[in-house]
């Protein structure tokens, strides 16, 4: 009942979409395709749902082939796209109305299943789809998907744009999705999510880049890295960009991540040297690596 | 000096027939501030954005934006911001250098003045191999660097930035903030809502709307003293939906 790709290319005329892309997604595993936007994540959903033939290759879904079962995979899985495809003229609940019509199903059916989700934006319920904020379309484009109880799920970018406690939220939900034995695969740029997911495929220009659990991931983030802060921020950044040891300086909150190029790095040689930049306010602490930095690194190849 | 106010807001409100979906905030930011505009999806931050850049009507209250007042003098609001908006805003099947001649000439910029803004762009974005790909064909973070330029040619005074960030990677996302960062260093001030928590601790201060009224607004490290936690996404999760 899991996904199985192998080997799978996708060109647009002359541009290479992905390449030899290979990777299984057991049953009931909720599995997170992480990369940018342009990467292929959407090449990959579109080809496992069978809206895109690839030029190589060969996949299955719940067991069934993506090019002779297009028919019966097409009403097995629920597919979120990225940039919602909600009617903008219908109303909330005329749009899930709609896509339980289409599924043979009803709302009331399959409502346990929604309930989370739906009842947060329930109170709009006759409010036209195009009049919704941003997050709010997301929220119902996911009640649209699951409507039909999905066995596989493939969500594009389901949470790009949606704030930090309806993410939260949303996140519980597809635990719970996937402990009905569910199969999900979902696709973010928020790295953090990437670490709730079973296992990781980060995905760059096309190509796999690495594929495993997230903490192993992380574990193999190849340098000791500080949180370094000043009182002004920006001129910090500058400052580290141009200090010839540096391997890495990166933003991240209210500190900036730090990696050196040497083998034996000193705190004190550089708290000196920033204070010789005209900096004040300096503080330098050994933290560890998150999903964010270990993406970073990959991609910097 | 950071003291000047560039936007004064009092009691602004935009109802749709019963629904307040802005009710009655109030706020100043300062020159060559960089403002965070947080909210939960649905709090009303477009809807406050798009009164203050004068191209919706408030049902009451005040606003004043560089100057000028939101009610009497949308247009000239409008000569003196940027504005990105959440959705994408510039044109997918032009190429870079179109794009930016048209919002050059859109902007009233001299021929000349858009071949040299445009040069320095092109440079600083390191687009300048790419100036005759079509915009539609390009990553999104460039696309949304690109178009923070755009919004930055004819030198606005304040650049409105409704979630620049939503969907870019890591890197690139970093990026656009190194621009923000320098365009808030030579005195433009930057009024910007993301949902990204991490920014929101580079922004000098931040408000948090919830249910279209603000229920914030201080420095990041004083909401953190004041709701007693670590992090910024915690004052969020406090606030934005009074959960736990
Ligand atoms: N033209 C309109 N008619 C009716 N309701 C509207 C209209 N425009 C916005 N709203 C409602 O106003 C509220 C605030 O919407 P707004 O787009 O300002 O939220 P937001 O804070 O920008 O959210 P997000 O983070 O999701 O972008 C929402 O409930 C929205 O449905
Ligand atoms: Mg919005």
């Amino acid at each position: 009942m899991g996904i199985s790709l192998s080997n799978i290319d996708k060109s647009y005329k002359k541009q290479i979409a992905v390449r030899n892309i290979t990777f299984d997604v057991n049953p009931g595993e909720l599995f997170g395709l992480i990369g940018p936007d342009g990467a292929g994540k959407t090449t990959i959903f579109r080809i496992l749902t069978t809206l895109l033939l690839p030029d190589n290759g060969k996949a299955t879904v719940a067991g069934l082939d993506i090019i002779k079962d297009y028919k019966a995979i097409r009403n097995s899985v629920g597919y979120m796209p990225g940039r919602f495809s909600l009617y903008q003229d219908l109303t909330v609940e005329e749009n899930l109305n709609f896509f339980a019509t289409i599924f043979g199903t009803t709302i009331a059916e399959n409502y346990d299943l929604i309930k989370d989700i739906y009842e947060q934006i329930a109170p709009f319920k006759d409010r036209r789809a195009g009049k919704l904020s941003g997050g709010m379309k997301q929220k119902l484009a996911l009640s649209c998907a699951l409507i039909h109880k999905p066995k596989v799920l493939f969500l594009d970018e389901p949470t790009t744009g949606v704030d930090p406690v309806s993410r939260k939220e949303f996140w519980e939900m597809l635990k719970r999705l996937q402990k009905r034995g569910i199969t999900i695969l979902v696709s973010t740029p928020y790295m953090d999510e990437a670490a709730l997911c079973d296992r990781i495929a980060l995905i760059q220009d096309g190509e796999i880049l690495a594929i495993d659990m997230p903490q192993a991931v992380v574990n193999k983030f190849p340098k000791d890295i500080y949180n370094v802060k000043a009182d002004n921020m920006y001129k910090l950044i500058q400052t580290l960009q141009r200090y010839e040891h540096t391997y890495s300086v990166f933003p991240f909150g209210e500190f900036v991540h730090y990696t050196d190029k040497r083998v034996i790095f000193k705190t004190a040689e550089l708290q000196q040297h920033l204070e010789s930049s005209g900096l004040n306010g300096i503080t330098i602490a050994p933290t560890h690596a998150d999903i964010e930095d270990a993406f970073m690194e990959l991609a910097k190849k | 000096m950071k003291n000047e106010n560039v936007i004064e807001v009092e009691n602004l409100t935009k109802a749709f027939g019963a629904f307040k979906a802005v009710n009655a905030i109030s706020f100043e930011v300062k020159k060559g501030e960089i403002f965070g505009f947080l909210g939960a999806n649905g709090a009303g931050k477009t809807t406050a954005i798009k009164m203050l850049i004068g191209i919706s009507h408030p049902t009451s209250g005040k606003a004043k934006v560089v100057d000028f007042d939101v009610y009497t003098q949308p247009e000239a609001i409008k000569r003196n911001i940027g504005y990105m908006s959440q959705r994408f805003a510039l044109y997918d099947d032009l190429t870079v250098q179109e794009n930016i001649n048209f919002f050059g000439g859109i902007y009233g910029l001299s021929r000349k003045a858009i071949r040299q803004k445009s040069k320095d762009s092109l440079v600083e974005l390191g687009m300048h191999e790419i100036s005759s790909k079509l915009v539609g064909s390009l990553p999104l973070g460039w696309k949304q660097k690109l178009s923070f330029s755009v919004a930055l040619l004819h030198e606005p005074k304040i650049v409105f930035l409704d979630e620049p960030t939503g969907g870019v990677d890591p890197i690139t996302r970093r990026q656009f903030w190194e621009m923000i960062y320098k365009a808030a260093d030579q005195g433009t001030t930057i009024f910007v809502t993301t949902h990204y928590m991490d920014e929101a601790e580079y922004c000098d201060r931040v408000s948090i709307m919830v249910e279209g009224k603000i229920e914030a607004l201080d420095t990041p490290k004083n909401l953190k003293q004041q709701f007693k936690v670590a992090s910024m996404n915690e004052v969020f999760l406090k606030l934005a939906r009074n959960i736990e």
